[in-house]
């Protein structure tokens, strides 16, 4: 097997306080990190070539004018070179453009295998991911905890209710890594000196010649209510065990 | 001047950082309680490159230098003082001494091995009657031909007894002094003649281990020299000026440590009504935390970029060493404070702090050598070096 690419996301870190400004979320003074689940389809990239699975694994982002950062963090756990598609002309765009973009990057470099995070923690769609492989008309298996090449042929595991899934797919395919598929390196010190000298393309959307608009529009953002103030159970301790069990289950339903 | 952190910079702070909360926090409570030194800790901070500061690349050095390297030092040290001492133990002590004095050979042999992490260091100057006057010393070499006898004591040392190699200075020329010491390479898993005492009484730094060294008749090779005979003083005051940068970073982090957890705390504490921070006397307390921690950052930060760009930095470590475990001790002392009896409680990390920031006042030098130094210095009775 030749080249795996791996299409990564930069997001909000996990600590990040979310705020709206001008209808937009702020960005200001917020951490950038790689996606969290793309870590995983990142390590797993890793492995496989250092099995002698893969000769070249690349990375591939869609995003604004910080995502180097998140490439780079990539290249400095051991990947190879980057392809960065910088969107930051284009204004807001939905996971039908998204898609667009990546799959026209992810086939400017030969590959027989994609890999990307379960779902990226920011806006959650789970779907850019999949619909890339779409576009490039490959198949491809969301959420997998294990996977094994043979040849042209996958074999994946997934969870599904009540046990594990287990599916035998040609090559080249897309998946998508879920925690718990492996445990995604940090990048070493030479790792990080090793970064700064590879490869990292930059393209714009003039260069893929996609022709895409958006087909969904967000209305507005809005944060999540303040959480209400506690509630404090007063009189005899039957009485309130008593109450406290009902509340929980009715009102609460964590029982 | 630029106040920011490169691009590199950034993700070095950024993987210390998860290194130290996903490979040492979740240990911190039981080796604290154990006093038991976790030595896969220091094998993975050696594959990931974190003892190799400013060594060339040829024996496994990371390529980066003093400003990543504090970087890295601080992250660790906020969540784990003892673990600091590595850096110091393994890379500025030992590997980036050899690399400086060394002979090819003995750069081969020991430097790879140290920042690999696949061995541990040490260094040992102090002894049980010498402390603070390093030219006093009273451990000899005695050149025997075709080798080195060693006799004598050394005491407090850092890894004294779970190290594979570490420096040791000793008199080799009647009367010691500066011109009477040198500097040694000692292999430990390869001499007879050495007993290794584990010291337990420490109030704090409990999981990093600390040893009497006893040599009686203790064979050494020849080879084992490092560097010029007669000048192991000069060395040993080379190899403190970058050793003492450990103390001055993980002091300053230990600062920093205290003042975010105080000012989590006090927005999580409610008394009168309302989060304790909403109080003024808090909030001053809070500020004087900030104040410490950001002082005794940047001059850290001082010191590493002078001795990045090869510029007499002695003055300025000293600054920075002595600032920082006030900082530490004050933000501890505060911490303790505002955390009310949870800060006097084994559960909290208070007690920890307390006890971890009074060693830096000792080690490496007390406060009061150091204001000797930053004072003869300003005074130009001695060089800045
Ligand atoms: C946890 C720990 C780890 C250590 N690790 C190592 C190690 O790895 N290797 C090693 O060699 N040593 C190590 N040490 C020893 C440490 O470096 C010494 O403790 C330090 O140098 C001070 O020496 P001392 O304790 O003998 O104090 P002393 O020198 O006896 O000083 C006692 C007091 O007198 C003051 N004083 C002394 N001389 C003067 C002066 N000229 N002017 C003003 N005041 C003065 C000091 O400031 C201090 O307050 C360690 C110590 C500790 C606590």
């Amino acid at each position: 097997m030749g080249n795996i690419v791996v299409a990564i996301k930069q997001v909000f870190d996990t600590e990040a306080v979310i705020a709206i400004s001008g209808g937009k979320i702020s960005d200001q003074g917020v951490k950038l990190v790689v996606n969290p689940f793309d870590e995983f389809a990142i390590e797993e990239a890793l492995k496989i070539k250092e099995a002698g699975g893969a000769d070249e694994v690349t990375i591939v982002s869609v995003g604004g004018e910080k995502a180097p950062e998140a490439i780079r963090t990539a290249l400095a756990m051991g990947a190879d070179k980057g392809i960065h598609v910088d969107i930051s002309s284009l204004g807001v765009i939905d996971e039908f453009v998204a898609a667009e973009y990546l799959a026209k990057a992810i086939a400017t470099v030969p590959y027989d295998l994609v890999l990307a995070g379960r779902i990226a923690i920011d806006d959650g769609s789970s779907q850019v991911a999949v619909r890339a492989a779409e576009v490039l008309g490959i198949p491809s298996v969301s959420s997998i905890l294990k996977l094994d090449i043979a040849g042209s042929t996958a074999t994946v595991s997934r969870e599904i209710d009540g046990g594990t899934e287990t599916i035998e797919i040609p090559i080249p395919a897309l998946f998508t890594a879920q925690k718990g598929l492996n445990e995604p390196r940090l990048p070493s010190m030479m790792g990080i000196m090793k970064a700064k000298k590879k490869d990292l393309t930059v393209l714009t959307p003039a260069d893929l010649g996609v022709d895409a608009t958006a087909k969904s529009n967000v209305l507005e953002y809005s944060l999540p209510p303040a959480r209400a103030a506690g509630k404090k159970l007063t009189g005899e301790a039957a009485d309130t065990a008593a109450e406290l069990a009902k509340l929980l289950r009715e009102e609460a339903k964590v029982i | 001047m630029d106040f920011g952190l490169t691009e590199e910079q950034q993700m070095v702070q950024d993987m210390a950082k998860r290194f130290a909360e996903d490979e040492i926090a979740p240990y911190i409570e039981e080796d604290e309680e154990n006093h038991h030194y976790r030595r896969e800790i220091l094998t993975k901070m050696g594959e990931l490159g974190l003892l190799g500061w400013s060594i060339p690349e040829e024996y496994g050095g990371n390529g980066m230098g003093w400003m990543e390297a504090v970087t890295a030092l601080y992250e660790i040290a906020k969540v784990h003082t003892s673990w600091r001492l590595s850096i110091s133990g393994n890379c500025w002590g030992p590997a980036f001494t050899i690399n400086e004095y060394g002979t090819e050979e003995q750069k081969q042999k020991y430097i790879p091995g140290l920042v690999s992490g696949e061995f541990v260091g040490s260094f040992a100057i102090t002894e049980a009657n010498v402390g603070s006057d390093v030219g006093a010393m009273k451990t000899t070499a005695e050149d025997k031909g075709d080798h080195w006898l060693l006799n004598g004591s050394k005491m407090w040392i850092s890894g004294g007894h779970t190290c594979d190699v570490g420096l040791v200075y000793a008199v080799t020329r009647e009367g010691g002094g500066v011109k009477g010491l040198s500097c040694f390479v000692i292999d430990y898993r390869d001499i007879e003649g050495c007993e290794r005492i584990p010291i337990h009484s420490k109030v704090g730094m409990w999981p990093a281990p600390t040893s009497e060294l006893v040599f009686e008749n203790c064979k050494i090779p020849k080879d084992a020299l490092l560097g010029e005979e007669g000048k192991g003083f000069q060395i040993c005051m080379w190899m403190l000026n970058n050793t003492r940068m450990g103390c001055a970073t993980g002091s300053a982090a230990l600062a920093a440590a205290c003042g975010e957890g105080a000012a989590q705390y006090c927005n999580e504490r409610i008394q009168f009504g309302q989060p304790i921070g909403k109080f003024q006397a808090i909030q001053h307390q809070i500020a004087t935390l900030k104040l410490e921690e950001d002082a005794a950052k940047y001059l850290v930060y001082r010191a590493a970029w002078l001795k990045e760009n090869k510029l007499p930095s002695q003055q300025a470590t000293s600054i920075a060493k002595v600032y920082g475990c006030k900082a530490a001790v004050e933000g501890a002392n505060l911490a303790m404070k505002i955390y009310g009896a949870y800060g006097y409680s084994t559960e909290y990390p208070c007690g920890r702090w307390l006890r971890d920031a009074k060693q830096f006042e000792t080690l490496e030098g007390t406060s009061n050598i150091h204001m000797g130094i930053i004072g003869g210095i300003e005074l130009g009775y001695q060089p800045n070096r």
